[in-house]
């Protein structure tokens, strides 16, 4: 049986003993005539019934799909070896080239040979998925009438319920977390392989990044080095530039829209403000590349300076612009939320509306500002399409914004894309690199969440 | 903002015409104020004054003297319109939109309405303290230090120490908190944390000082606290108090106003108003008959 068929046939036997167990709890309140007036809703035992149908069912199919393919193996495996037909190759292309013949002609192009390991093949299958499709469907009727039998009035039934709706709470909870830890120990795993190859010193020190390595020894070009310096200094240049650009405007952007707009100029630049970050990054990399860079690049000769057509500059700019809403939205949020009685206050005591605003508001909405601007910096560090297109893939360290510049995410796509091994150190490099980004971001904000911590004055 | 201060006014007004009493009140006539509104010696002097906020009007063409070193008590049920007046006379009405003043109102002669008025400099001059203690996420010091720093009052370090301590002094509060002058102002207790604004409120030396319910969300000690400072500042300051605690109104203030529905209906001497009032709604209110 499909799985799709068989997720419907117990779905439909949960709904079916909601309704039951329902049905069941209403006539026995009818009978019982209870003098409490508040009682445990019909529903909730229905919920109970319908879960108990559910869950159980549902977690067998899980664990039953996922030995499924072990054992089928192991069963064929076995057949091959007792039938003693000669698996010359691997073992697991063998099996791949069997499960692989799915039409009859390509069955019909299968040696005789193969194709009675086809057969035996198709026989385990249809025995183990009709297996799991009838164990799962027992559980699932068993409970069903088991939970329909037992259930009664003096079931703590909004109890259950309670319970488990908080376990599917911390479930997804968790799935989240493990998910981040999960990624995390990917990350240091390879890397860790990584530095099995290229010292870490070297890599953490290293001044030059030219990741080519030669596959034949005699090959031009085969010097390959690994030194990350230049690519975190291009990541730290333009998002600097991108930050330079993007906090005092966002934040001028918020104290107008939340202290001076008037309600019909807010409600209109607030959502036009924010439709900036939803804008796809390719676009604002064009529009770097082929608006703003050349622009900076006449611009600079016109006043004698040399600048490449590629520069970290163009790219700077166009993300400041691309994250402005993020410092803006959030900072707008926070200054609103700011009680209207300390800018009463102030303004009571003859301050103006600008001392109320940098003496009272900023610093009371600080930790609102702080995250808005994290949040935006680690835009700019994570982005990748605007500074590919306008800044270039050269990985040339310097702090000259009129220069192009790569960054940490740009050499990741670059190392990763076309046809890779996953065993070269070249490969490899990406996920150091992903793990080095990943730690520069934590200390980022670990050294924010301090400031603000320190600086922030908190109202009531 | 102005959405919460629309509540507060819509609020009671509709609660006004639910009430049973006040269907009764509404068939008195409403005369022209009784009792002696004017006084020779006036701080500040209001004529025909109405606000409106869009097209509802709250306060119908009040005039009242404010004579300089009293303490004249605003009262009234919810809704009548004595914030509101209140807030006029520092032209804090400002801040919203949607609000209108006519009439005039004369600080020391001069209309505070007129095109040349700056309101930031006429707010230095007429203080206000609000009805929830709203000090300002920062220490104690520079709580009080704020105005003075902002209007450049004092020169050096030395005379600003010396003029938060007089303020905080003055306020009643230097003893408790001079050891943690630089603890935050929002760790004080609630009575602690209205003083510590009034002391804010003096430290930039203005003329009057405008009190909207300063006593209303603290408990009987912190507010009989503030009472006893109000009589002291007395000396100093030209003070004007919104209260709802007629009780208060009586132990604080020399005159007292009665509002009603936006029109000001008697104003006298504290003890000729809770006596013997002249006019029937004020005594209706004084008696506990609605409000």
């Amino acid at each position: 049986m499909k799985i799709s068929a068989l997720l419907f046939l117990v779905l439909l036997f949960a709904a079916f003993s909601y309704f039951m167990a329902r049905q069941k709890i209403t006539t026995a309140y009818r009978q019982h005539k209870s003098s409490h007036k508040i009682l445990t809703l019909p529903k909730y035992f229905g919920y109970v019934a319908a879960l108990c149908a559910l869950l159980p069912a549902l977690v067998v199919l899980l664990f039953l799909q996922m030995v499924e393919e072990p054992y089928i193996n192991s069963e064929i495996a076995t057949y091959i070896s007792s039938e003693h037909i000669d698996a010359n190759q691997n073992l697991d292309l063998y099996l791949n080239e069997i499960k692989s013949a799915d039409t009859p002609e390509k069955v019909a192009a299968l040696s005789e040979e193969k194709q009675l390991v086809y057969q035996r093949y198709h026989e385990i299958e249809q025995t183990t998925a009709t297996t799991i499709s009838v164990v799962v469907l027992a559980i699932s009727i068993l409970l069903t009438i088991g939970a329909l039998k037992k259930i009664n009035i003096n079931t703590p039934a909004r109890k259950v319920f309670e319970k488990i709706i908080e376990g599917i709470l911390l479930l997804a909870a968790s799935i989240a977390i493990m998910t981040t830890v999960g990624i995390v120990f990917s990350v240091l795993f390879e890397s860790t392989r990584f530095f099995g190859e290229v010292p870490i010193l070297s890599f953490m020190f290293g001044t030059e990044w030219s990741p080519q390595t030669a596959i034949r020894a005699d090959q031009v070009g085969s010097s390959a080095a690994f030194g990350a310096v230049p690519l975190f200094v291009g990541t730290m240049l333009i998002s600097f530039i991108a930050l330079l650009v993007s906090v005092p405007l966002g934040l001028m952007s918020a104290i107008y829209l939340s202290e001076y707009a008037s309600r019909s100029i807010r409600s209109i630049a607030k959502p036009v403000l924010e439709i900036l970050a939803g804008i796809p990054t390719v676009v604002y990399g064009f529009f770097a590349a082929l608006t703003v860079a050349p622009f900076i690049r006449g611009l600079g000769e016109s006043i004698g300076l040399s600048v490449a057509s590629e520069s970290a500059l163009a790219a700077g700019l166009v993300m400041g612009i691309m994250i402005i809403p993020f410092v803006s939205s959030l900072s707008d949020d926070v200054l609103s939320a700011v009680p209207q009685s300390l800018r009463e206050g102030s303004l009571g005591l003859g301050a103006t509306r600008s001392e109320t605003i940098i003496k009272v508001l900023i610093p009371a909405a600080l930790p609102g500002i702080v995250g808005g601007v994290l949040l935006a910096a680690s835009r700019a560090i994570g982005e990748t399409m605007i500074v590919v297109m306008a800044a270039g893939l050269a990985a040339n360290l310097t702090v000259n914004p009129l220069e192009a510049v790569t960054t940490v995410t740009v050499q990741i796509v670059t190392l990763l894309t076309g046809d890779q091994e996953f065993d070269s150190a070249k490969t490899l490099a990406a996920f150091a690199l992903g793990l080095m980004l990943f730690v520069t971001t934590l200390v980022l904000n670990v050294i924010a969440l301090h400031v603000v911590r320190k600086y922030r004055e908190q109202y009531e | 903002m102005n959405e919460a201060v629309m509540n507060e006014l819509a609020e009671p007004t509709m609660k006004n015409k639910s009430g049973p009493e006040t269907e009764e009140s509404l068939n008195i006539e409403y005369t022209e104020t009784v009792g002696q509104p004017f006084c020779d010696d006036a701080k500040i002097k209001t004529k025909n004054v109405n606000v409106f906020y869009a097209d509802n009007q709250a306060i119908y063409d009040v005039s009242l003297d404010i004579g300089a070193h009293e303490v004249i008590a605003l009262i009234g049920p919810s809704g009548c319109g004595k914030s509101t007046y209140l807030r006029t006379l520092n032209r804090m009405n400002d801040t919203i939109d949607i609000c209108r003043v006519e009439g005039q109102i004369l600080l020391d002669g001069e209309n505070i309405y007129r095109k040349k008025q700056d309101p930031v400099l006429l707010r230095a001059r007429v203080g206000m303290v609000f009805q929830k203690p709203n000090p300002f996420p920062k220490s104690i010091y520079d709580n009080v230090a704020y105005g003075p720093r902002i209007h450049g009052l004092t020169k050096n370090k030395a005379e600003l120490d010396e003029l938060v301590e007089a303020s905080l002094t003055k306020a009643g509060l230097f003893q408790e908190v001079k050891d943690r002058l630089h603890a935050p102002g929002t760790g004080l207790s609630g009575g602690q944390q209205q003083r510590l604004c009034i002391a804010r409120t003096i430290a930039v030396q203005p003329e009057v000082i405008l009190m909207d319910e300063p006593a209303s969300a603290l408990d009987p000690i912190a507010t009989a606290k503030i009472e006893e400072l109000i009589n002291e500042l007395k000396e100093n300051f030209t003070i004007v108090i919104v209260t709802h605690s007629m009780q208060q109104a009586a132990r604080v203030s020399q005159r007292t106003a009665y509002f009603h529905m936006g029109r000001l209906i008697e104003v006298g001497d504290t003890d000729q108003i809770f006596t013997n009032p002249s006019h029937e709604l004020t005594e209706k209110y004084i008696t506990g008959r609605f409000g």
